[in-house]
């Protein structure tokens, strides 16, 4: 039997009154981003907006909850460029998006900054354990594609300090169900031959750092061959991927050829688009692939978008979160 | 391939008194004085009292004053600043039905965007541009340039609920920028300009837009001036493929990376007229004219003078006013300085397949 989870990437959009509220507190400028030492007006804005978007996933009814990493104004890059020895770099192209973010220059050694842990442990006093908290982080490797490295001087020892640091931030969170890695830059721009190995070794050193459930998850588009041969070496509970983006007959055919763990993580909504999907639509793209690959017996299915979710306007943003949570719902539990 | 860039002769001033003519033009964009902003303010505001008809009084104004501050750096051809556009995708989205508003979308930190979604088939239904031009026309000495967004970068920049795939979009949308094209040329228009940024992120899909390009150009005389403007990409990806574009020219920012890119435009041929930025527009410091001077001669390198047309990188809306005012006037002293010293002779032309 496979039990079926409604759940996200996190990365929600700002609420559109904290939009406005914090350009006026914060201001517009590459010198007016988030840098780990708000004011008292920023910090109890964020607080609000933080509370809004756990609401959202009451009324949704989703079954894990994320913070919402409201306040990752670098997206993916946010652990870095909050750290004291990382400068915030230029502006750089997030992705292929029409989005930017500051390149974290990594000065000095990285030590624990616990940031994303106070987030999350105020988080899981909002939600009060009416519902399981689900940790998100960027994985190892995308951290390290969207850095820039002015201190390790290799790439392999860069990765690996990277894994390092996540899994000390990992050690300050609160009690957490799940902890998704988001890993889309193994899609974008994937490990040459001299890093690959090291991906999954860097991916196991944040995930023994928790007792939670971790999901790999993967985006923008199918893993290449060889990087989903080596994920397969990491010890983690499911990959994440994208069944929206138009190669996903390659992820099926990954999946056949080299296997899939016994969970998986399904990117059946598109966070990009605001084309809502009906919640049998979802459950047809999450059949889709199950179907295809018999020999696996899921236990867990995560149903979820592909991307983060900051792309869209708020107002669809909850319609997927809603979808999710009735495709979910459509029959509780299902065999696969 | 390209059209007629010979048409750039219609643009050389009466009273132009060098032989050699640089073309000197604006991308469009302009900063909006601070009244203006606040005017808008009170007209989105219900309760302020200022109406519709006011704002549009107050457009005009804006409209006619930065117009006529183009004329006074000594451009060539004029736009008024694009006062009445908030955005560039935003004011087209609201003028063609199909397109919806849901609400802002971060592009980053705090800098948000209106991103619209196509939710049926793009139609035609008012102009866009047709008053606009109209007005800059009747108060403008100059020629009048419009910039228009192009049909790529407004299905890019938008969420696509209805179409198959965003080429398929972008095609019906370049439909109706040919339909606008041609009022536009009915009421006098003769040089239009297709932004298209969105090509710089994803040029791997040019054959795209030089398909829109032959949708938008379709039926349109030979003596209206066609120029596509692309900022901030990587050339290489898009050159030599843009001259199979029907453009009479291509316009592009390369003041702010020092030219670094000038000589990817060298080789095979530049078929189209150049169009290039000499001043760069994410820097407030103001270039002396001995500086744009030798920015101009990179152009020289690509295409003789008389198919060189000088502007500014891209639109300077983000700098102060008097900043972007400094920036034209500079420019166009230094064409009209470039122009005497060929006149001359004084000027060595590297030309395009020397080294
Ligand atoms: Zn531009």
């Amino acid at each position: 039997m496979t039990e079926l989870v409604a759940t996200t990437p996190g990365l929600f959009p700002l609420p559109d009154w904290a939009k406005s509220d914090l350009a006026d507190l914060k201001g517009r400028q590459k010198a007016d981003l988030i840098s780990g030492d708000e004011s008292n007006a920023v910090v109890s804005t964020y607080e609000r907006a933080r509370a809004a978007v756990v609401d959202d996933q009451f009324d949704a009814d989703l079954d894990l909850f994320v913070e919402g990493q409201l306040r990752w104004d670098d997206m993916l890059a946010h652990p870095l460029t909050v750290h004291d020895r990382v400068e915030a770099g230029r502006i750089a192209r997030y992705y292929d998006n029409n989005n930017f973010y500051r390149d974290p220059r990594v000065v000095g050694e990285l030590t624990p900054s616990g940031d994303v842990g106070v987030e999350l442990t105020a988080a899981s006093e909002l939600i009060d354990e009416t519902a399981p908290l689900q940790a998100v982080l960027p994985g190892p490797y995308s951290l390290a594609d969207l850095a820039t490295d002015a201190y390790y001087g290799d790439e392999r020892e860069f990765l690996s300090a990277l894994a390092e640091f996540l899994a000390a931030e990992v050690d300050a969170f609160p009690d957490h169900e799940t902890l998704f890695l988001l890993e889309p830059s193994l899609v974008e721009s994937p490990p040459g031959d001299d890093v690959a190995e090291a991906v999954p070794e860097a991916i196991d050193v944040v995930a023994s750092a928790t007792d939670a459930d971790v999901v790999v998850h993967t985006y923008f588009g199918a893993l290449g061959e060889k990087t989903y041969a080596h994920l397969m070496d990491a010890d983690v509970d499911a990959f994440g991927l994208d069944l929206v983006a138009d190669d996903r007959e390659a992820t099926v055919y990954n999946a056949v050829e080299y296997g899939v763990p016994d969970a998986v993580a399904l990117g059946v909504a598109d966070g990009q688009n605001t084309r809502i999907e009906s919640a049998e639509t979802l459950r047809e793209r999450a059949s889709w692939f199950t179907e295809q690959v018999p020999m696996a017996d899921f236990d867990t299915v995560y149903l979820s978008t592909n991307t983060e979710l900051f792309y869209l306007p708020v107002n669809r943003y909850r319609e997927k979160l809603a979808a999710l949570a009735a495709a979910a719902d459509i029959e509780r539990e299902v065999s696969a | 391939m390209v059209r007629n860039p010979s048409n750039r002769e219609q643009f050389r001033p009466a009273d132009h008194d060098a032989e050699h003519f640089l073309l000197t033009t604006v991308v469009g964009s302009y900063p909006k004085p601070t009244w203006l902003t606040r005017a808008k303010k009170l007209a989105d505001d219900s309760e302020s009292g200022f109406d519709e008809r006011a704002l549009a009084e107050a457009q005009d104004d804006a409209a006619r004053l930065i117009t006529h501050e183009h004329e006074r750096a000594g451009l060539d051809t004029v736009v008024d600043g694009e006062m009445r556009r908030d955005e560039m995708v935003e004011y087209f989205a609201h003028r063609i039905p199909g397109y919806e508003f849901n609400g802002p979308v971060k592009v980053w930190g705090h800098n948000y965007f209106d991103k619209p979604s196509v939710v049926s088939e793009v139609e035609y239904d008012e102009p866009w541009l047709l008053e606009e031009f109209e007005f800059t026309a009747s108060v403008a000495t100059r020629p009048v340039k419009v910039p228009i967004t192009g049909p790529y970068t407004l299905a890019r920049w938008s969420f696509n609920e209805a179409y198959d795939d965003e080429a398929a979009l972008a095609y019906d949308l370049a439909e109706l920028v040919n339909e606008e094209i041609h009022r536009l040329v009915e009421a006098g228009a003769r040089y239009v300009q297709i932004d298209e940024p969105a090509l710089a992120t994803t040029p791997g899909e040019h054959a795209i837009v030089g398909e829109c390009l032959e949708r938008i150009v379709d039926g349109v005389p030979e003596d209206v001036r066609v120029c596509l403007h692309v900022c901030y990409g990587d050339y290489s990806k898009l050159y030599p493929a843009i001259n199979d574009f029907p453009i009479d020219e291509f316009d592009v920012e390369l003041c702010n990376d020092g030219y670094e890119q000038i000589d990817v435009f060298r080789s095979p041929a530049f078929e189209p007229d150049l169009a290039l930025g000499v001043v760069d527009v994410h820097t407030a410091e103001v270039e002396s004219v001995a500086e744009i001077k030798s920015n101009i001669e990179q152009g020289l390198k690509v295409v003789s003078p008389d198919r060189l047309t000088v502007s500014p990188d891209c639109g300077v809306k983000l700098l102060p006013r008097e900043i972007a005012y400094q920036k034209l006037e500079n420019l166009a002293t230094a064409a009209r300085e470039i122009e005497a010293e060929l006149d001359a002779d004084e000027i060595e032309i590297a030309g395009p397949s020397d080294d």
